[in-house]
């Protein structure tokens, strides 16, 4: 982890936009009263997606005011969190997995195509087109090496990368085109290559019908939660004619089980 | 009811309270545990893992500052816990932190203010290696601007965070962080901005490395060079407990001294560092103003003068204290005038009313202390940050661990603490009187209610009318019973109870500051005494001639006739009354500058060139006859609280009547410009400086 | 020969994504099929179930999942309740919760149901990490098919039980995988993790009792009920019951995913699911078994170990995420390692001291001894900063930091000690064994 410090040059003026502003009340929604400040972090991606793939300094201040946080937790957590780009990155932002799963499977020859067609390490092409990081694993060894892709549209994984299939995808994004997300080798996810060996009766899945819960039943009847419990004498009475709703549904549910 | 476990440390078993932590027990059973971020007063972070300790059976050894005695299991057998703070385990457990503190911590201690009372140094000494293990290059980390008070050298920073959990915790305000992670993790401020509280300068004290250090004291001194000298500071009335530190005659450092009733450990940025102040503008010889200018004259010479100006008509000579006076040079200059007949003394320079009336009347009554047990407060017209940020610091205590309500009838301000911002008139105060509802419900359903009423409200014209309804709120709402007095006001000058208390007064007859300045306009007031009268204003003293005592070339001297050069609170042996009536002693860190000489002995060498010699010789001589005059000076270091409140009925305070509905103004306009010696200080400009610029970007 | 799991007996029916994710799917392949009947055997059925299947956690500790939900307070007081589910998965070599986020995120859902229904829990967050965007989007779009289908938000599944469910996610922080750190990043904060006690259980979210369970311990339960617990004891050995998702990365010919029964054999496991090793299985040098955090092992353990928590800590390793990353021959296994030393600076959060130093401080000698310029005594000294490390932290990172350089000296301390007599005889330090 290197130092992460906020870029020196600054937009002059900056505003998160209505849009993105409205995004973040619906994460500011979904906890309690009081709590808004958990909507930090999904607040701060939202305004880096907004801003065009970077924090300026403005946007962690329009964040602590909107969330009424102090400005220093937020350029806290601004730090902290290594997805949030405190300075300006390219259109199309390669962070190349370098951790030893990947590692193993020739992440440092992505690292060459990357130094080849767009410069060192951090650096963002002449064209500002690509930039590109080594992040650390990003949770898809089994479909290593691969790199995540982050613009405006997506931030896609692209798995199982050989150098030149990896060459070409970024040939793809500068000349505008949409890469597919995923394997690159002709899997589909992360099945053995060739085909998988499990899962592959597929008629297996689709009718799963209703058991009988497994030494369940007679304990429910007598260790019932409170709802069942009001049940319980209406199923007493299952006898009496009295009580045709309460017999309909426990014959119903016998012939389901 | 306490709840008490037993617990088995190093062998011996004992008993503690089961809140205690790991930490207090080893502590209890006398075994030292050394720390770094732990801080008592301050939240626990248990990052350092210094204070690691043996739990025998665990896997792991544990932070002792964290963990409590209660989460403890017994052993098997069900006897206590069995903690070990001297075994191997814990000996390498603490040498290896020790030794992950210094790899990335530089070796330039001979550079480093800490030097010499470096918590790293030494504990270092006493628990890790001879030796590192560590090749490879040290870190070096940038050093950040925090303002004109705090230097830091980050470099040296063992990220323990004692300096944000007090910026946030304690001074409320939240502008110091850890950011980034990992190794590459630094303190900084929010880009770099000067810190804006008024306490920040405690965080010097609590960084236990050299990471931040005083930058007005940088490079200066050598703590071993330093003599330490216990004090009383006088920036506010609250008394905070100080130790002064000097070398050479020079005063070169002021830290506090922890008094759990009045400060606890910490001080404001004013009291810290004033210091500089009492280097410049210095009053180190008598003066004469002759032909429109002061000239440097003999003590006789300004002695006979002075001498002369006061054998006339004792109607036409006043006496006015300022707010740095000391109690016995206030007690020496009251006796001289009683001996000259004069009845026109004042110790109220601001034109206060208050002081007529019982002791309670002018008192902190509840205590600094007290406010903990307070559940409802009411302020009026008082911003107890800037009036006495010890006070203020108490009520965010409290604040933060009780369920203190606060209201606020004045201006509206940031206090640190939240409040209902009642109102900023008389008015909202009447309305408040008979009102059942809003904060009048808080005030009535409280347990310990109290109202600080701020001192600048009684220079008011409806003083008394004001007064009057503040008592009868107090009754309304029950703030004084027998074992409990909320009636209180925050008095802002180190020297204004001890002048109440002493009767520094008009006599019968006498007029009061405010009378002796339009007498002194109209020309029938000829001579007036200033002892340290900074406040008023050159123009407002008319055509008398003005003998002034003091120690600093301020407002009161550059209008005065004649200059007596006095002794600043560091270079004396003084008492000091505080705003909750608590005596204190303060002792001389230095001799006075120059020719100048302690205030009392000016006014008793003063008294004889009046042939009315004061009856005392000596300091000790002149507090006897003060103790004996007035036995509340003899109680040192302590405070009447709710003693007598049985008897106090504030409700027959002041004058019932209309009062006026202006707004409550502010007792002070800039914090760090409060009184000659701080307006000396440049570092005190710098603090003001800043707090402009704050000031305008808010308004930005 | 061992019995491989049948497709019958799989949990994960969806791993691979074939078939779609959405909730009318997931419910032909059994998502959602009698959660109310189950709800109504009431907490107790639960939580004695889940115990009684001997699920331990998945996310790394192995912590008995019902034993931990026994832990929150039997009453609710005013501080509400909260199930937390850990899917910040960023522990290296571990893939498999986002396999059950993107394609069977309605088994996770229902899951978080039941769970937190047993728990009190009338609100339940799932914290992912930032990443995995394409997850967060599906997850949330089957919440709000949950929502829409009466199946989570009032009355859920008409049980009666109000259950909220929401989705929350971090922005790259492996710590964040830690339960308090975990907690403090959803309120906001840096991801620094809490001293413990109080644990989460007495307070955790907000203050309030919580239970933080790995995507995968959760997603399992629902089916666990359905199906018995019996059913699910039946697979692996005593204390190591159940079906797993393993992960296959590294030096393998088909590298995958693969739900197989706990205590396989590894040999079988890599084997038979992920083609094997590459050039052979003789060809194998070592294989860290568990994700980055716990001690490799060399080819004679993997050669019979099986896989599962007590057979991997007998060897002085663990099951971990059950995320296995396989070394052949031609690697550099102290390069491998040196780049873990180098994940774990990168990802320490800096708070405690020997973390914050000591992460540091192991990986730039283990570049070192990658390069070989080191003494052969500073092998010991490594040896002794990473035991200065662990267990002297906060959190587990710094055992997690201190575990694989451990390994790496435990078998292979003879290529380190290569290395650093080449570098001094002015040979190359490191020839990799010819691959294939």
């Amino acid at each position: 982890m290197s130092l992460r410090r906020l870029a020196k040059e600054q937009p002059a003026n900056f505003e998160i936009s209505k849009a993105a502003l409205k995004e973040i009340d619906i994460w500011v929604q979904k906890y309690p009263e009081g709590r808004q400040k958990s909507a930090l972090i999904p607040a701060l991606w939202i305004t880096q997606k907004d801003a065009g793939g970077w924090l300026p300094e403005a946007a962690l201040r329009a964040l602590g005011d909107l969330l009424d946080m102090p400005y220093i937790r937020v350029y806290e957590v601004a730090t902290f969190y290594t997805m949030f780009n405190l300075e300006p990155v390219g259109t199309h932002h390669v962070q190349l997995c370098g951790t030893t799963p990947c590692w193993l499977r020739g992440a440092g020859d992505l690292k060459k195509v990357c130094e080849d067609k767009i410069g060192p390490k951090g650096s963002t092409s002449h064209d500002g087109q690509l930039s590109w990081i080594e992040v650390e694993c990003l949770g898809a060894c089994a479909n290593a090496p691969m790199v995540q892709i982050s613009n405006a549209d997506s931030d896609h994984y692209y798995e199982d990368l050989t150098p030149e299939s990896f060459g070409k995808l970024l040939d793809d994004l500068v000349a505008g085109k949409k890469p597919e997300q995923g394997p690159k080798n002709g899997r589909f996810t992360s099945e053995p290559e060739g085909g998988a060996n499990t899962l592959i009766s597929k008629g297996l899945y689709s009718k799963v019908t209703k058991k009988a819960l497994p030494n369940a039943v007679k304990k429910a009847r007598k260790k019932p939660t409170k709802k069942a419990a009001a049940k319980k004498p209406a199923a007493k009475k299952k006898a009496a004619p009295k009580k045709p709703t309460a017999k309909k549904t426990a014959a119903k549910k016998k012939v389901k089980s | 009811m306490s709840d008490l476990r037993k617990v088995n440390i190093d062998g011996e078993e004992i008993e503690v309270p089961a809140d205690y932590t790991l930490m207090q027990a080893c502590e209890e059973a006398g075994a030292e545990i050394p720390r770094f971020c732990y801080h008592e007063r301050l939240s626990i972070a248990g990052n350092c893992r210094m204070c690691l300790v043996e739990w025998v059976g665990a896997p792991k050894p544990q932070a002792s500052c964290a963990l409590q005695v209660k989460d403890l299991r017994p052993n098997r057998d069900g006897t206590p816990a069995n903690i070990r703070t001297n075994s191997e385990t814990v000996k390498k457990a603490r040498e290896g932190v020790m030794e992950f503190l210094l790899i990335n911590h530089p070796l330039d201690c001979p550079i480093c203010d800490q030097g010499g009372e470096c918590d790293l140094q030494d504990q270092a000494m006493a628990y890790g290696r001879d030796a590192s293990r560590f090749q490879e290059n040290k870190r070096a980390v940038d050093d950040k601007f925090m303002g004109p008070l705090v230097k830091t050298i980050m470099t040296r920073c063992i990220q323990c965070t004692r300096c944000v959990r007090f910026i946030t915790e304690v001074a409320g305000v939240s502008e110091i962080g850890l950011a980034s992670r990992g190794e590459d993790a630094e303190i900084t401020t929010y880009l770099e901005k000067s810190l804006t509280s008024e306490m920040s300068g405690n965080v010097i004290d609590l960084c236990p490395v050299g990471a931040l250090t005083s930058k007005p004291y940088a490079f200066n001194a050598r703590p071993w060079e330093l003599e330490p000298t216990e004090s009383i500071d006088v920036m506010d009335a609250v008394g905070s407990n100080i130790r002064v530190d000097s070398r050479g005659g020079r005063v070169l450092r002021i830290l506090p001294i922890i008094n759990e009733d009045i400060n606890e450990e910490w001080i404001s940025d004013k009291t810290r560092f004033v210091w500089d102040g009492l280097g410049r503008q210095r009053l180190d010889k008598p003066y004469i103003r002759k032909n429109g200018k002061l000239t440097a004259a003999s003590w006789d010479e300004a002695l006979d003068l002075a001498a002369s100006k006061l054998k006339g008509d004792p109607e036409g000579i006043a006496a006015l204290a300022g707010d740095l006076a000391d109690t016995e040079s206030m007690k020496a200059l009251k006796d001289l005038m009683d001996g000259l007949g004069v009845k026109n003394l004042d110790c109220r320079q601001d034109g206060s009313s208050l002081g007529t009336g019982p002791r309670q009347e002018y008192l902190m009554n509840t205590t600094i202390a007290g406010i903990e047990r307070a559940d409802a407060l009411l302020i009026v017209g008082a911003n107890p940050r800037m009036e006495a940020p010890l006070v203020n610091t108490r009520i965010r205590k409290t604040w933060i661990e009780g369920d203190l309500k606060i209201g606020l009838i004045g201006e509206a301000c940031d206090l640190t603490y939240d409040v209902d911002h009642i109102g900023a008139t008389a008015s909202d105060l009447e309305k408040l009187a008979k009102s059942n509802s809003g904060f009048a419900k808080v005030l009535k359903g409280a347990k310990n209610p109290m109202i600080l009423i701020g001192a600048n409200v009684f220079t008011r014209a409806d003083s008394a009318q004001i007064q009057n309804l503040c008592g009868a709120i107090a009754k309304k709402f029950k703030m004084v019973r027998a074992d409990w007095n909320g009636y209180n006001v925050l008095q802002t000058a180190a020297s204004r109870v001890a002048g109440l208390d002493m009767g520094f007064l008009p006599g019968k007859g006498g007029k009061d500051t405010n009378a002796i300045l339009k007498a002194a306009q109209k020309g029938d007031i000829k001579t007036i005494f200033s002892l340290g009268a900074d406040e008023i204003a050159e123009v407002d003293f008319g055509k008398a001639f003005v003998i002034y005592q003091g120690s600093h070339g301020d407002q009161g001297a550059h209008r005065a006739d004649l200059v007596l050069p006095g002794a600043a609170y560091t270079e004396k042996d003084a008492l000091w009354v505080n705003t909750e009536g608590r005596v204190q002693m303060g002792f001389m860190a230095v001799p006075p500058k120059g020719e100048a000489k302690f205030d009392w002995a000016i006014l008793r060498a003063l008294s004889e060139k009046c042939g009315r010699t004061l009856p005392y010789d000596s300091l000790d001589e002149l507090r006897a006859k003060l103790f004996a005059d007035h036995p509340t000076f003899a109680g040192l270091g302590h405070a009447p609280g709710a003693e007598g409140a049985d008897k106090f009925d504030p409700s027959k305070l002041g004058k019932a009547g209309k009062v006026k509905a202006d707004a409550f103004g502010l007792a002070i306009d800039d914090f760090y410009f409060t009184n000659p010696i701080a307006r000396a200080s440049q570092v005190m400009a710098d603090c003001s400086a800043v707090g402009d610029e704050t000031l305008s970007e808010a308004a930005e | 020969m061992v019995e491989l799991l049948q497709d019958k007996d799989r949990i994960f029916t969806n791993l691979y994504g074939f078939e779609d994710w959405r909730l009318e799917a997931a419910r032909k392949r059994g998502a959602w099929l009698g959660t109310k009947e189950i709800l109504e055997q009431g907490r107790d059925w639960i939580i004695d179930n889940i115990k009684s299947s001997g699920l331990r956690g998945r996310g790394g500790a192995g912590f008995p999942t019902g034993l931990k939900w026994s832990f929150m307070p039997k009453e609710v007081t005013t501080r509400p309740h909260y199930l937390v589910v850990n899917a910040d998965e960023s522990e290296p070599g571990t893939c498999k919760d986002r396999e059950m986020l993107r394609h069977d995120p309605h088994l996770l859902i229902e899951g978080c149901l039941v769970a937190s229904f047993a728990m009190q829990a009338h609100a339940c967050y799932i914290y992912l990490r930032g990443e995995y965007v394409q997850e967060r989007e599906r997850l949330d779009a089957a919440i709000k098919e949950a929502y829409k289908a009466g199946l989570v938000g009032k009355n859920a599944c008409g049980s009666g039980w109000d259950f909220d469910i929401y989705m929350h996610h971090g922005a790259g922080a492996y710590i964040c995988g830690e339960e308090t750190a975990l907690l403090e990043s959803l309120e906001g904060k840096k991801g620094q993790p809490r001293l413990k006690p109080p644990f989460p259980a007495n307070a955790g979210l907000y203050g309030c009792p919580t239970t933080v369970n790995n995507v995968e311990s959760i997603a399992v339960c629902p089916t666990i009920l359905r199906r018995g617990a019996d059913w699910f004891k039946s697979f692996g050995r005593e204390n190591n019951t159940g079906t797993k998702v393993f992960c296959i990365s590294g030096h393998v010919n088909k590298p995958c995913n693969v739900e197989e029964a706990m205590s396989i054999p590894m040999k079988t496991l890599i084997e038979e699911y992920a083609g094997g090793v590459r050039g052979g299985w003789d060809n194998l040098k070592a294989v860290i078994p568990g994700g980055a955090s716990v001690p490799l092992l060399p080819k004679e353990i993997c050669d019979t170990v099986l896989m599962d928590f007590d057979a991997l800590r007998e060897v002085t390793s663990g099951l971990g995420t059950a995320g296995m990353i396989v070394m052949d021959k031609s690697t550099d296994v102290v390069a491998a390692i040196a780049r873990l030393s180098y994940f774990y600076k990168h990802e320490s959060c800096g708070q405690c001291t020997p973390c914050r130093e000591g992460t540091g401080w192991m990986w730039r000698v283990m570049e070192r001894m990658v390069r070989g310029e080191a003494e052969t005594s500073e092998i010991d000294m490594l040896l002794g900063v990473t035991k200065q490390v662990e267990g002297h932290t906060i959190c587990a990172l710094g055992d997690a930091a201190a575990w694989p350089i451990q390994g790496l000296i435990r078998h292979f301390r003879h290529e380190i000690e290569e290395r650093i007599d080449n570098y001094r005889a002015g040979k190359p330090v490191f020839v990799a064994a010819a691959a294939e």
